[in-house]
């Protein structure tokens, strides 16, 4: 911030505590002309006011507390741009990006700055990383039948995927299912690591101008991909607008991996099997978004978090 | 000094009973959502699936009923009462009085409608869009005009310390409410703040923690500062600490909002800064809780008798146990622990339950006899059972929110020996139900006794038997 801003935060704080004290300080005499403990002559409405002295305790409780205020703020940042003789910062500040951020971590780290976020991140590194770094060299495959990583796998689970796959994680409307072994992205132990990695974003396009009989009978035809029992002549119509679904999930309905386009032959349905929830897919299109946690929990985590997934998916 | 003159005067006591009666009943329909939203909290299934009874939208109903049409119309009843009877003079302004009156109901019944329709700002507390907001600051004008009007018209020497909170929170809400509420209309019932990210938090917090500062905390010190010497028939304890604690209080109240933006993106000074004065808060705040409790000094034994003072004093301990609390939350260690959990929640209602209401109610059965000529209330009995029930209420609540909050901030934050958290959130949310219960329960104990208070207020209105001849004299408790 610029001086002036500083000045003016350091005038009023510092101001405030002052003008207290001053306070306080005047009232601990006795400056009116009516004896201790005696009225003060006031009357309102039959209430009438003592002149008694502060009470001692609460007198030194206040001073108590303000030399600790000023204490506090000589150690810690409070005053303006005075940073405290501490050193001390709760993470790095006017930090606008990720790139400024890691930046700043390092920069930090250089001038040997007090920065109690990443004080606490390191620690954390030095006392978890080992745990799992041990499962770095292991391939995912592995990982998946090793019991302790099972285990870690699961809570990182329940803390960053539960909240849209479920703790079941059998997923819900518009979330995949993990444990029934389809993945519209893949399901070696790449593809998932990939998926967790650096994330999807799944795009079927809304196909409204198409009218509403086009719609219709596409998703009849879909249906039938899927082994439904339909109307076969609205079905044999939209075979032959298929055309333009199969670019991405192919001319056998079978899904393409590379773009995320799901299997329509297998009766699993991401947003819903009706023929209502297909028209709606077809309609508006759908948008699937699922997050990268390379930044959040980095390679290792990911690795664990992989196997697990793998493992609960052959279940 | 005395001026009182022996002619009587003829003071406005219309806008006075308007504003009393309308507490009882906004206090009544405010706790009652407060019991409902609890009750969805322990069986979400009472939301029955209509959008308008989500919890989303009547939390901030809850909140503003009480907040807004239960104590602010508290305090609109006592400021006018208690300005004239200390400034020995009728309202400055009659008219502009009733327009306050009207005004601010048809504020209340405004928020009634657009909340749970889920017209919002989503600013908390400050959730009135901007139509509201404008009138809200034009009656807000009109009461600064009535109010310090009347203090320049007084007829006494001095004006009487109860004034010098009415004055400071009324002054200080106006400042609030317009600096936080700016924002752009986008259409009748849609704005967006003028400020945005860390900036808008924290004139949010500046504004909400101020909210509690001076209207929950500088109002009610003014009644608490004409009611409890007034029912206790005892000169006020000392006039020097009066003056300390209400020069400090409002000195430093006003920085203490940044202690509800710890560890998040506001700068690391402000959260100093903020912390520090909310710290030292603690000692001009037990101020006036300490010249209140010793005004009774000599008169103890009329705690045993009447239930009137008995709400009065046990509302100041309530102040003090909770402005005790508040200055430890602030600190940031104890914060990270106590920060979004049930603690914060547990925190307030012992602050607007335990002194807010208390107080409020005192002054309400103090003042109902004495506005309506009246020799006391219909029936001592009942308010006694009134305390006992709004006080096991309160207990309840606040006990069950500080077990359930400490344990979630517990929870939240365990970790296993990799480093993984213990418990995810939803485990954290199913060990919570149990206290959710014990808190719909100390909520059932809190409107209960509200509608006993709403009943003996009616007997006693109706009742002829206790008309009195000569108006205006002090209710003498049976």
């Amino acid at each position: 911030m610029s001086s002036f801003w500083s000045w003016w935060i350091i005038v009023l704080t510092l101001g405030s505590l002052v003008a207290v004290a001053i306070l306080l300080r005047w009232n601990m005499k006795n400056f009116t002309d009516v004896e201790e403990g005696e009225s003060m002559g006031h009357e309102f409405d039959g209430i009438t006011e003592l002149n008694n002295p502060l009470p001692t305790w609460w007198t030194v409780l206040f001073w108590i507390c303000l030399a600790w205020g000023l204490l506090y703020l000589i150690l810690y940042p409070g005053l303006g741009n005075f940073k405290g003789v501490l050193g001390w910062q709760s993470s790095n500040q006017h930090v606008l990006s990720l790139e400024d951020s890691r930046q700043a971590v390092i920069d930090a780290r250089e001038a040997g700055l007090n920065v109690a976020y990443d004080r606490e991140r390191s620690r954390a590194e030095e006392v978890y990383g080992p745990i799992f770094q041990q499962y770095a060299s292991m391939e995912i495959e592995d990982i998946a039948q090793d019991r302790d990583a099972f285990r870690i796998g699961q809570r990182l689970f329940l803390q960053n995927c539960a909240q849209c796959h479920g703790s079941d994680a059998r997923g819900s409307q518009g979330f995949p299912n993990l444990t029934d072994g389809i993945f519209s992205w893949g399901g070696s132990a790449e593809h998932i690591y990939t998926t967790l990695m650096e994330g999807r974003r799944a795009e079927m396009p809304a196909y409204a101008e198409l009218g509403e009989q086009a719609i219709t009978e596409l998703a009849t035809y879909v249906l039938s991909l899927a082994g439904r029992q339909v109307d076969r002549d609205l079905a044999r119509a939209g075979e032959q607008r298929f055309a333009v679904c199969a670019a991405c999930h192919g001319q056998d309905g079978k899904g393409n991996i590379a773009l995320g386009a799901p299997n329509l032959t297998n009766n699993v349905w991401l947003y819903g099997g009706s023929q209502r929830a297909i028209e709606e897919t077809l309609r508006h299109g759908r948008n699937g978004v699922m997050p990268a946690f390379s930044e959040t929990l980095g390679e290792d985590k990911v690795k664990i978090l992989s196997g697990y997934v793998l493992g609960i998916s052959a279940e | 000094m005395n001026t009182t003159s022996n002619q009587p005067i003829d003071y406005n006591l219309k806008v006075v009973k308007q504003f009393t009666v309308m507490t009882i009943i906004w206090g009544t329909i405010g706790m009652l959502v407060g019991v409902l939203i609890a009750a969805q909290l322990v069986w979400p299934a009472l939301n029955f699936d209509t959008p308008w009874l989500t919890y989303s939208r009547l939390r901030p109903l809850h909140t503003n009923a009480v907040v807004f049409a239960f104590g602010t119309s508290a305090l609109f009843a006592t400021a006018y009462y208690v300005v004239q009877k200390t400034c020995q003079t009728r309202l400055f302004s009659d008219r502009l009085a009733a327009f306050t009156f009207w005004g601010w109901q048809a504020i209340i019944v405004s928020a009634v409608i657009t909340l749970p329709l889920g017209i919002t700002t989503s600013k908390e507390y400050a959730e009135l869009e901007w139509p509201i907001s404008i009138l809200i600051a034009i009656v807000w004008v009109a009461f600064i005009i009535v109010f310090f009007g009347t203090l320049a018209i007084r007829r006494t020497s001095h004006i009487y310390v109860a004034n010098w909170f009415y004055g400071a929170f009324i002054i200080a809400i106006a400042m609030l409410h317009i600096g936080n509420n700016l924002a752009i209309p986008v259409s009748f019932t849609k704005s967006y703040s003028i400020y945005s990210g860390a900036v808008d938090a924290m004139m949010q917090w500046w504004y909400g923690h101020n909210a509690v500062g001076f209207l929950l905390t500088a109002g009610f010190l003014g009644m608490m500062y004409y009611f409890v010497p007034k029912q206790a028939e005892r000169p006020v304890y000392s006039y020097r600490l009066s003056i300390v604690h209400f020069w400090a209080l409002i000195t430093i109240y006003i920085w203490a909002g940044p202690h509800h933006l710890h560890y998040t993106a506001l700068p690391d000074w402000a959260q100093s800064v903020g912390m520090v004065m909310s710290v030292i808060l603690f000692v001009p705040s037990w101020g006036g809780m300490i010249n209140g409790i010793m005004t009774l000094s000599g008169a103890w034994h009329k705690l045993r008798t009447d239930p009137i003072l008995r709400f009065l004093i046990v509302s100041l301990s309530f102040y003090g146990m909770s402005t005790f609390e508040g200055p430890m939350m602030a600190i940031k260690s104890v914060n990270a622990l106590s920060h979004y959990t049930d603690w914060t929640i547990g925190h307030v209602h012992s602050g607007a339950l335990g002194w807010v209401a208390m107080i409020s109610i005192g002054a309400i059965y103090h003042l109902i006899p004495v506005l309506f000529d009246r020799d006391r209330m219909y029936s001592v009995k009942l308010i006694n059972t009134h305390f006992w029930l709004h006080t096991i209420g309160v207990v309840l609540y606040i006990v069950a929110m500080w077990i359930s909050g400490v344990m979630q901030g517990l929870m939240w934050r365990a970790v296993n020996s990799d480093g993984t958290l213990t418990y995810s959130f939803v485990e954290s949310l199913e060990a919570s139900y149990p206290f959710y219960f014990v808190r719909f329960v100390g909520g059932l104990f809190v409107v209960a006794g509200m509608f006993i208070m709403c009943y003996n207020v009616w007997k006693t209105i109706r009742s002829n038997k206790l008309r009195k001849d000569e108006p205006l004299a002090v209710a003498q408790p049976a």
